[in-house]
């Protein structure tokens, strides 16, 4: 699967933008639980993006230190690269980091100072309770797209290999990094 | 666990740039999960906070929207400097983990046609959807504890999943109403 080539108007990286700072503000649970989303916008209505670079930038972001978000600057970087320039990359860095992390943080630091008031309002706690069921749903659907993008279905080493990996991690107290780490030899070795 | 210090005994960073350094160094440690790294480091190490200041921005870093760890390094950062102490604390967390994972996608870029690397991605690929399920499957257990009933609950899950990862029903029209049902549902039952 060869990655789309694109070109992108300044409305288009608007409306980009638009997207991600939207999906900022209902990003609870982390910006992994708005990815679902992404692949919709940027895999299945606009080809921004292949089945594979998707995959790819989750899987990246999560084998490299830092912070997990960093995978939206990977799928910003790859649709700027499919336009075929450096720079656009480099925009595209910025509009999808930006635009997913701008809304929140600007929220979240005027938010801090009520709740530390606040701490045991029931709406706060209501809240916090009630979107429990929602963001599992969510990590699920971020499991499932995730799978699905990476093989087909009749995969089945490549499905097995997944629910090993979630049965491990679940069970054991094992690092992320050698289940990582064991995809990835697995996979070199074409045996999924 | 140390016992955690008292509020005057605690140090402080002495400058926003001292900020930057110790959450870049805390970013870079961090592989598929940096929360355990900065609780570690800053309340028991550093002592910049408290355990339980630590857990009430914990608590306030999750309810709201955005990455968790992208929120509290800002609030921790926000205790000390202000606003200039938000900002040199979210760049610390970014920045250079940043600038490492761009030099990680043009290396792939480079060496990404070798068959092995291609299928080392998709195996990691396949680990990475695992460990969203582990996660989901984690989070789950605490349900039991959710003042909904776990039948609400399994439900309301089931519902959103099947919306946003098999209908493919854009997240803006799912979260905030079924986010808004749970919350209700919760603030309703908390009150006994």
């Amino acid at each position: 699967m060869t990655a789309p080539l694109l070109v992108l108007g300044s409305a288009d990286w608007l409306a980009l933008l638009m997207q991600f700072m939207m999906l900022s503000l209902l990003s609870v649970g982390g910006a992994i639980s708005t990815s679902p989303d992404m692949h919709r916008f940027l895999v299945q209505e606009h080809h921004y993006l292949s089945q594979v670079q998707f995959s790819e930038s989750i899987a990246l972001a999560q084998a490299a230190p830092g912070p997990n978000v960093l995978f939206v600057a990977l799928m910003g970087w790859h649709v700027g690269m499919n336009t075929g320039s450096f720079s656009a990359a480099v925009l595209g860095v910025a509009i999808t980091m930006g635009g997913i992390l701008l809304p929140s943080t600007i929220l979240t630091y005027n938010a801090a100072r009520l709740a530390h008031r606040n701490r045991d309002l029931r709406a706060v706690r209501a809240f916090k309770l009630g979107m429990a069921p929602v963001v599992i749903a969510l990590m699920f659907a971020t499991s499932w797209i995730l799978g699905s993008a990476a093989g087909r279905m009749d995969d089945w080493p490549l499905w097995l290999l997944a629910v090993i990996s979630a049965l491990v991690l679940w069970r054991t107290r094992l690092h992320i990094l050698w289940v990582l780490a064991a995809g990835a030899v697995l996979g070199w070795l074409q045996l999924v | 666990m140390t016992a955690p210090a008292t509020a005057n005994a605690l140090r402080q960073p002495r400058s926003p740039s001292e900020l930057f350094i110790s959450f870049t160094l805390l970013a870079l440690q961090g592989f598929g999960g940096v929360v355990a790294i900065v609780q570690r480091e800053l309340v028991e190490r550093k002592q910049w906070l408290t355990q339980d200041e630590f857990l009430e921005d914990w608590a306030v870093a999750q309810v709201m929207p955005g990455p968790n760890v992208v929120n509290l390094s800002m609030m921790i950062g926000g205790r000390h400097f202000g606003l200039r102490g938000a900002i040199a604390a979210l760049a610390g967390m970014l920045l250079v983990p940043l600038l490492l994972v761009l030099c990680l996608a043009l290396l792939h870029a480079r060496i990404g046609d070798h068959p092995g690397v291609a299928g080392a991605f998709r195996g990691m690929a396949a680990a990475a959807a695992g460990m969203f399920a582990a996660s989901a499957l984690r989070l789950s257990a605490a349900l039991a504890r959710n003042p909904m009933p776990l039948a609400w609950c399994v439900a309301l899950a089931l519902m959103v999943f099947v919306l946003v990862a098999l209908l493919r029903v854009p997240l803006l029209h799912v979260l905030p109403i079924a986010g808004a049902c749970a919350c209700v549902l919760c603030y309703r039952r908390l009150r006994s």
